[in-house]
């Protein structure tokens, strides 16, 4: 009994908000991934679209080797958009419910004509910043949270252990840093 | 090599929809919210571990398991193969450089694409400078591999 509770102590310390939405999410993330795989041959990641959607506008030579993959990257890029849409449509919404989705625990829920969007909180120039850094490092460092972090890895690729390693481990040193010095959110 | 395989009417329509069930996970499992994410990294949350192995477990799964079955991926005609990329400085220091931003704004590319999706139109600032910081880095790169380029004619 004790050990029951000491178990479901820790469990709520490391989850407060749970575990369902994580893991059901997480299958579905690499359930997506899968398909296209299965179908094509293609590991898809996320973070070539940026260089490969400039390939349409920039003809500086390193973007020109996206070109023959950019049409589907725009496509697998306007699919996760309109999956994530018709989550805000159902769950974030309201119109289905389910005690394995908590809904939104941070940020801002606004009603628009029926429909509930979802706004963050973290401030404007943090996400600015940090997306210039993401778009150099993704791509100098040959992939991103997708790419490296769930193909990679399930590819068992020694370049994306050591890439998903680096990337926590700063990601973690820098929050921390940043969230000492006072900025949040 | 992908080019000349796209032709196959179901490669953009199967593209689309392993694209939705991924933006879907994003939206369910939260990572389209920053703050979950910053929470992860703050240690209050470690949710976001059960999203990334718990994805990376089903690729896992599919990637070796299923060159038991066939050679060849049916809409492409391309061999199944792992994603394997050269580990060199590269990853290292790319790996920090994003590990910076990640830290800084707890946004990431594809959950960044479904925070668009969930009405999180602030997030277009991190798209913006998503695409500023690889076109910047294109800049630089295509300036290098160009000298070499006419480093090597000139030998």
């Amino acid at each position: 009994m004790a050990a029951t509770g000491l178990f479901v102590a820790v469990i709520t310390d490391l989850f407060p908000n749970g575990i369902s939405h994580y893991a059901i999410g997480g299958l579905l993330v690499g359930l997506g991934t899968v398909v296209i795989y299965l179908g094509t041959g293609i590991p898809a990641g996320a973070s070539t679209f940026l260089e490969s959607t400039l390939s349409y506008v920039s003809d500086q030579s390193r973007f020109q080797q996206y070109r023959a993959s950019r049409d589907w990257r725009v496509v697998f890029t306007l699919g996760i958009v309109l999956g994530a849409a018709i989550y805000a449509l159902t769950f974030q919404s309201g119109l289905v419910s389910s005690g394995l989705q908590p809904g939104a625990t941070t940020g801002e829920l606004r009603e628009i004509g029926g429909v509930t969007i979802w706004l963050t909180e973290v401030q404007p120039w943090r996400l600015f910043l940090g997306g210039i850094l993401i778009g150099i490092g993704t791509r100098l460092g040959k992939g991103c949270t997708s790419g490296h972090g769930v193909c990679g890895v399930g590819s068992a690729s020694s370049a994306s252990f050591v890439g998903v390693a680096t990337f926590l481990f700063v990601a973690i040193g820098t929050a921390q840093l940043v969230y000492a010095l006072g900025v949040s959110p | 090599m992908e080019s000349q395989h796209e032709h196959h009417p179901l490669f953009m329509p199967l593209v689309f929809v392993g694209g939705l069930i991924f933006g879907f996970g994003l939206g369910f499992s939260h990572m389209a919210q920053p703050e979950v994410v910053l929470n992860f990294l703050q240690f209050a949350d470690f949710g976001l571990l059960f999203v990334m192995f718990g994805a990376a477990v089903v690729t896992g799964i599919t990637f070796f398991g299923v060159k038991r079955l066939r050679s060849e991926a049916p809409l492409t005609g391309v061999t199944y193969t792992r994603r394997l990329k050269t580990l060199d400085r590269n990853v290292i220091f790319g790996g920090g450089i994003f590990g910076i931003g990640w830290g800084l704004s707890g946004i990431c590319p594809g959950a960044a694409y479904a925070s668009l999706g969930v009405g999180n139109v602030v997030i277009l600032y991190g798209i913006a400078g998503m695409f500023v910081g690889a076109y910047l880095q294109g800049v630089w790169r295509s300036s290098l591999a160009d000298r070499g380029a006419a480093a090597s004619s000139a030998d």
